[in-house]
This record gives structure tokens, sequence and C-alpha cells, in this order.
């Protein structure tokens, strides 16, 4: 039993679920393959290219950054990885790879290392990065490539823009599909699907945030449309289009900027489809999941704050006293 | 959601791997007395008891060698017939120095037992009085002294005496074990118990994993219909005092109350054998019932074990610790001690020993926090660990006192799935004393 002079020290528990940010964050990496593999099929193999740009500049800055700061680098945690391939899959089909490099660069350096790194960062950086290429290249930015399999054979066109410029309503199944005009990940609702589907099951995405923005668009959109279903779209076709269910499954449910308590996590979704909804209807864009995420990312520690949960036992006191 | 199920549970909680499978099919085996054994004084929660004997002093086994000290304080019994050797400090489980008796054990026993009583026709105060008597404590983990608990305020009025089968703790199998080979007693037990409270309804409650354990108790309380049995869902902490009583009863405990205030009494199922072999047998409380587990170790084994033998002794009993062991723990894996001085002796409420492996163990590499609210998620009381972690690493200990941070009972199930690694339970530990020393 010489063993005796080297046995381990600490305070308990001695046991761990196992699950370290690093394995979320690879998890999450994988979770990602179905839609960029949808838009490889829909918008060509310079798709990957345009990832791989993304994922160099965004964990390169990150590696930068953290040696200027003196800090350890942890592009291992694969933390700006996901950010990467986030960033690529919101950026339209055949974007320019000089764009992307500069918007995955601004992702990581204002929208993450700013505020202190990982855990710390208040906004969505992906969407910090898209919202800063939507300003700086307004055209590029909003150029649409004609999606391979495509059953409209003149347009390329994404559905929301369609509708509102043109009041021309998608069919539900090409929008399923993904043979539609959009960007790179956003156009394939099944492939978003399998993705975030695999997420909640592993226990990493919270299902309450998808299922309460999905709830919230099925009751502001109806609302518009059963006022006047002409003018107005119907809730299914506000989940279907743009970039309503990459946002719910995958930016929405970003940890970091995402509330910590489940009431929380219902207001925060049913907010984000509230401000999707007037964005897409009284909105001059024909979109409105970047806004509404990165606005209500901000009310984050305002919600975490409001909505403590109930300590246990602590109502039955209130009553008894 | 499809996933629901109507078993009784909590909200919150974890579910980790169980490895129940190591012990759970073998049996109960009696461990015979060491050379030596060190009997602590302290062994419960309050007051240490008062040594009796003097160093040389003879002693026989079931004698009792220190008194009562006080209200919360429990007698002890000598563990072994031998001779006294030295009364002096010595490591404890939980790492402290304790006042102990130390015992050398001749080859031939003699048992000095308490007066036997009738198990249907002994009163309240007599079955309270054979609690004290036999230096019984509660074998869920705090040791409180059981007769206490026998003995609520005039003013509550308890409706439920609940016995805590959830064994919920990983590899811990002991009550299970209990629950199979000692089933009548183990009612006997708690029947006794309902009869010193003079309460009406019984209620045991196990975790839906030890299947055969519910079946066999059910069958056996069919007889008495003031007892039920009811399986709650398979969840850490599910044991705990306060989760159970809600999986039980509905009813929530409010913050710095006790069991009593709800109308409930818990008692662990070995608690409740030790009364009936109390009353029944007049044996006072010199063994500890425990599971030897982990792959760390040669043979995994449910013992029964004499109080003040050391871990060592227990451990090589089992066939020695194997080249990959990592930690040895005292209690489960959630909330138990590790340990690292193997002399330490066994006591009343000790549940279990284990030793882990590097591939079990849990080994620190801590990130930021990544505010997923997993803590949250999981706290069983509705607490928010990292926001009040963030504020005592600010030193803010008046806020966290305000978010109710005395109420932890320090399961663990926070740092448990923390992915980020951050030690969570451990800093709330620490605001809890910085909590205290503010008043």
């Amino acid at each position: 039993m010489e063993k005796l002079n080297r046995l381990e020290l600490s305070s308990s528990p001695h046991i761990h679920s196992k699950w370290s940010t690093k394995k979320v964050m690879w998890f999450v990496v994988l979770s990602l393959l179905p839609p960029l593999i949808s838009g490889v099929i829909f918008f060509g193999v310079y798709q990957l290219l345009i990832v791989a740009v993304s994922i160099f500049f965004a964990a390169g800055t990150e590696a930068v950054i953290k040696k200027i700061r003196k800090k350890k680098i942890t592009i291992d945690d694969g933390s700006a990885v996901v950010t990467g391939i986030l960033l690529g899959l919101i950026l339209p089909p055949n974007f320019s790879l000089t764009g992307t490099a500069l918007g995955a660069i601004f992702s990581i350096a204002i929208g993450k290392e700013l505020f202190g790194g990982l855990g710390f960062n208040i906004f969505n950086p992906a969407l910090i990065g898209r919202a800063f290429l939507q300003a700086a290249f307004p055209v590029a930015m909003t150029t649409w490539s004609k999606p391979n399999f495509s059953v409209d054979t003149i347009s390329s066109a994404t559905p929301l823009a369609a509708y509102k410029f043109d009041r021309i309503l998608t069919k539900l199944e090409p929008m399923i599909i993904g043979n539609i005009g959009g960007s790179i990940g956003e156009t394939s609702a099944i492939a978003i699907l399998a993705g975030g589907i695999f997420l909640i099951a592993v226990g990493i995405v919270n299902w309450r945030i998808p299922i309460s923005m999905i709830a919230g668009i099925i009751l502001f959109g109806g609302i518009f449309w059963i006022i006047d279903p002409i003018k107005y779209p119907n809730p299914l076709f506000h989940i279907f289009a743009g970039g309503f269910l990459l946002g719910a499954f995958f930016m929405a449910t970003d940890w970091v900027t995402s509330p910590i308590t489940s009431k929380g996590m219902w207001i925060f979704g049913f907010c984000i489809s509230l401000i999707i909804v007037i964005i897409r209807i009284f909105g001059g864009l024909p979109e409105g999941v970047m806004y509404a995420i990165l606005i209500m990312n901000a009310f984050v520690p305002l919600i975490n704050r409001l909505t403590v949960p109930r300590i246990f036992g602590e109502q039955i006191r209130s009553i008894q006293e | 959601m499809l996933l629901l199920n109507n078993k009784k549970t909590f909200k919150g909680g974890v579910h980790p791997r169980t490895y129940k499978e190591l012990t759970e099919n073998l049996p109960l085996k009696i461990m015979p007395a060491p050379k030596q054994v060190i009997i602590p004084l302290s062994q419960h929660t309050g007051k240490p008891a008062q040594p009796l004997i003097k160093k040389g002093m003879e002693v026989k086994t079931g004698e009792l060698i220190a008194e009562q000290n006080g209200f919360i304080s429990s007698k002890i019994h000598s563990s072994v017939t031998g001779k006294i050797t030295k009364i002096g400090e010595a490591v404890s489980f939980n790492g402290l120095m304790r006042e102990s008796i130390f015992i050398e054990s001749y080859e031939n026993e003699e048992f000095v037992k308490l007066p036997l009583l009738d198990s249907e026709k002994v009163t309240s105060e007599e079955i309270i009085q054979r609690v004290k008597d036999a230096g019984i404590v509660g074998l869920g983990g705090a040791a409180f002294p059981t007769y206490v608990k026998l003995s609520p305020p005039p003013d509550k009025k308890i409706d439920y005496i609940i016995l805590n089968g959830c064994e919920c703790e990983p590899y811990l199998t002991r009550d299970y074990r209990l629950m199979l080979e000692r089933t009548d007693d183990v009612i006997s037990g708690l029947r006794l118990i309902m009869k010193a409270v003079n309460v009406k309804k019984g209620i045991i409650g196990i975790e839906d994993n030890k299947l055969e354990a519910i079946n066999k108790l059910e069958k056996a309380v069919s007889n008495f219909p003031e007892i039920t049995v009811i399986a709650l869902k398979t969840k850490y902490p599910q044991g705990a005092e306060k989760m159970l009583i809600k999986a039980a009863t509905k009813r929530e405990i409010p913050p710095n109350k006790l069991p009593f205030d709800v109308g409930c009494i818990i008692q662990n199922i070995g608690t409740a054998v030790a009364i009936h072999d109390a009353v029944t047998k007049g044996e006072p409380q010199i063994t500890a019932i425990l599971t030897v587990s982990g792959k760390g170790i040669n043979q995994p084994k449910n013992l029964i074990v004499r109080v003040g033998t050391p871990l060592i002794d227990v451990l090589n009993f089992c066939g020695g610790i194997k080249e990959d062991a990592e930690k040895i723990i005292v209690g489960g894996p959630m909330m138990g001690f590790a340990q690292y001085d193997l002399f330490a002796p066994i006591t009343k409420a000790t549940s279990g020993i284990l030793v882990l492996t590097k591939d079990e163990a849990h080994n620190f590499e801590e990130t930021n926090c990544l505010r997923c609210g997993k803590c949250v998620e999981v706290c069983p009381l509705n607490l928010v660990p990292t926001r009040l972690v963030r504020l005592i690493q600010f030193k803010k200990y008046e806020e966290v006192k305000k978010l109710g941070i005395t109420i932890c009972m320090e399961c663990g199930t926070c740092t448990y799935s923390c992915p980020a690694n951050i030690p969570l339970v451990q800093w709330i530990r620490l605001g809890k004393q910085k909590v205290v020393s503010l008043t």
C-alpha cells in the first residue's frame, strides 16, 4: 500500500457529468454539419471555402488577441470554430472571401474578445459579424444566388423578399428541403432541424428557447394572418422562411448570450419572435431574425435578474406567516 | 411533453451513473472484529460523549464506554471485547482530529446486552428511552441523535413517518441489501418509530431502480394498511430530506425550517433496522453497515463492520486496493469525504468506502462560466449557483445571504453538471461560512 502517498484529495462531489466546454463546442460543430452540407448541395462547393475562411480568421483572431493580452491561447476549446461556422452559414452564397474574413475578425475581436472573451460577451458574436457586414456591404449582403434544383427557374430572391416586394408566397415544400434562395445554411429546414434536435437530445440546447420562439411566431404571426390573410403571410411561412429556424436552434440558444433561468428563456424566445414579426411586417427589411436576437441579447442580464426562481419552500412560508 | 411520467419526484436533480451493479447482488457479510478499534467520542451531530473508562480498563462488547453529554449528543458503546490502550486524538473521516478511545481486542468475545423488550407491548416512552440507551444516530449522513428526532416539540403535529429507502448516492447499496435481507425488520422498525411518536401513517420511499426491494416491501406491508410503499423516480438527490418529503407528500419545507414543521419525520432504512435490533434484541449500535465499492477495490462488498475499525482493515478485508486507485472516499461520491489517512475509523453512520480510479474520479479543468444555466436547472432548491459564486468571488456576502445561500444543502448537483468545471458547491460552502460569520 505504498500508493497511499499519492491519494488524490479534493472536496465533494467526486464525480462529474464528464461534459466540458471543449466537448460541448465540438458537439455543436458536429450539429452544424447538416446545414453546412445542405449549403454545399444547393449552392456549390465554393461555400465550403467561405466557411473555411470564416473559421480560419475567427480562430486566428482569437489566438492573436490572446497572445497580445498575454493570456492562455484557448482556440482548442472550439468556441471560435463554432462562431466561424455560424458566421459562414448566415452569409449569402458566393459571398466574397475578403468580406468573410473581415466579418470573422469583427465577430471575434469586437463581438467576443473586447468583452473579455468566452463567457463574457453580451451579443452573439456571429450575429455581430453579420450585422457589421450588413452595414459594410449592403448590396453584396443582399445578393442571392439561384439554388441548384430550384423549382423557380427565374428568381433567386429569398422567400421573404419575394413576399415583401412581389407578394409571391413560396411553397412550403422547397422551404423544408432547401432549394430556395437564402443564406448558405439557412435554407434547408430539414438539415437545421436534424442538427437542432440532436443538440436538444444530448442536452446542450435547452428546448425552451426554440419552442418558445416557434410558439411566439405562431402566436404573433397568426394574429396578423387572422386579421388579413391576404396582406400578411401565414405563421408556417414565418417559421420556414429566412433565418428563423437557424436562429431558433443555433443563434438564440447560444449559452453565453441567452438567459439562465427557465422562465427567462420563455420570455426571451417570445420577445424575439415578437420583434421578428414586427420587423418582417412593418420594417423596411424583409428579414428581422438577426436584429431581433441581438436586441434581446441586450436584455438578457435584466431578464436573468427579474426571473430568479422561487427558492424551494419560500411560497409556503409566506402563506403560513 | 411525451416524456412526462407521473412518477413522484421533485424538480431539478441529476442522473449520475449509479454503478450499483458492482455490489447490489452481494449479500451483507459480517467482517470479524479487527485487532484494534479507534472509537471517536464524536460520531454524531452535537456534543462529544464523555468517556466513562480509563486507560488499562477492560471492556466487553456492547458495554457503555462514553455517556451522552447534553440533549443533542449520543451514548457510545464498546464494539469489541478488549483493553483500553489509549484515550487521545485520532484522525477522523472528515479530516479533523477527534478525541477517541483506542481498544485492543481479545480473541474471546463477551457480549453485554440491554434487556429485551416486547415490540408489541412496548410503550412510546420505552422505545424512545431504548433508542437513547442504544446510542442510535441517524444513518442517512448527518448522524443526528435519533431519540431527539423521535421527541418532536409538543406543538408540532406529525402526520407521517417517512422511511428513506432512496439511497440516491451512486455506488451505495447497503440500504438496498437491508430492504431485501431484513424486510420484516425494516417494517418492524418503522412501526416502532410510529408507535414512539404516535403517528398513524408510515411511508417507505424507494427509488424505482430498486424494483426488487419495492416488490418485497410491498408484499410485506400488505398486513399493515397504515404503511404505504411508494416508488420514486431515480434521481439524485431524491434521498435529501426536503426532496423526499416533497415527492412523498407534496409538502415543501420552508427555508430554515425542519421536517417537523411540515408534519414529517424522516428516518433512514438502516436506522429503522437499528431500532428494531435495539428493542427486540437489546443490541446497542456498535456496528456500521456499509458498501465497499468502486473500480479501484479488488473485491467490492456489502459489509457489517464494528464501529472503530480503521479504513485500512476494511480495505484489506476486501482484497486491498488496485494499482490504479486514485481517490478513497468515505460516504457517497456526491457528498462523501476524500481520505488522506487510512487509519481513520469507521463510525456509526459510515455508509460506504469507495475506491475510485482516475477514470471515475473528477479532475478539474476549469474554464470561464458559459452561462448555460445548467446549475440553475439542476439545483433542487431553486438557487442560482452561478450568480451566488460570482458574488462570493467578489466578497458580496450580504447579497448572497439575501439570495438564500444558507438553505443550500451542498448536494453537489451544480458542480456535477457544470460543463465549465467550476467548483460551484465548493465556493458556496465558503460563502455559507462567511455568511454565518457575518452575524
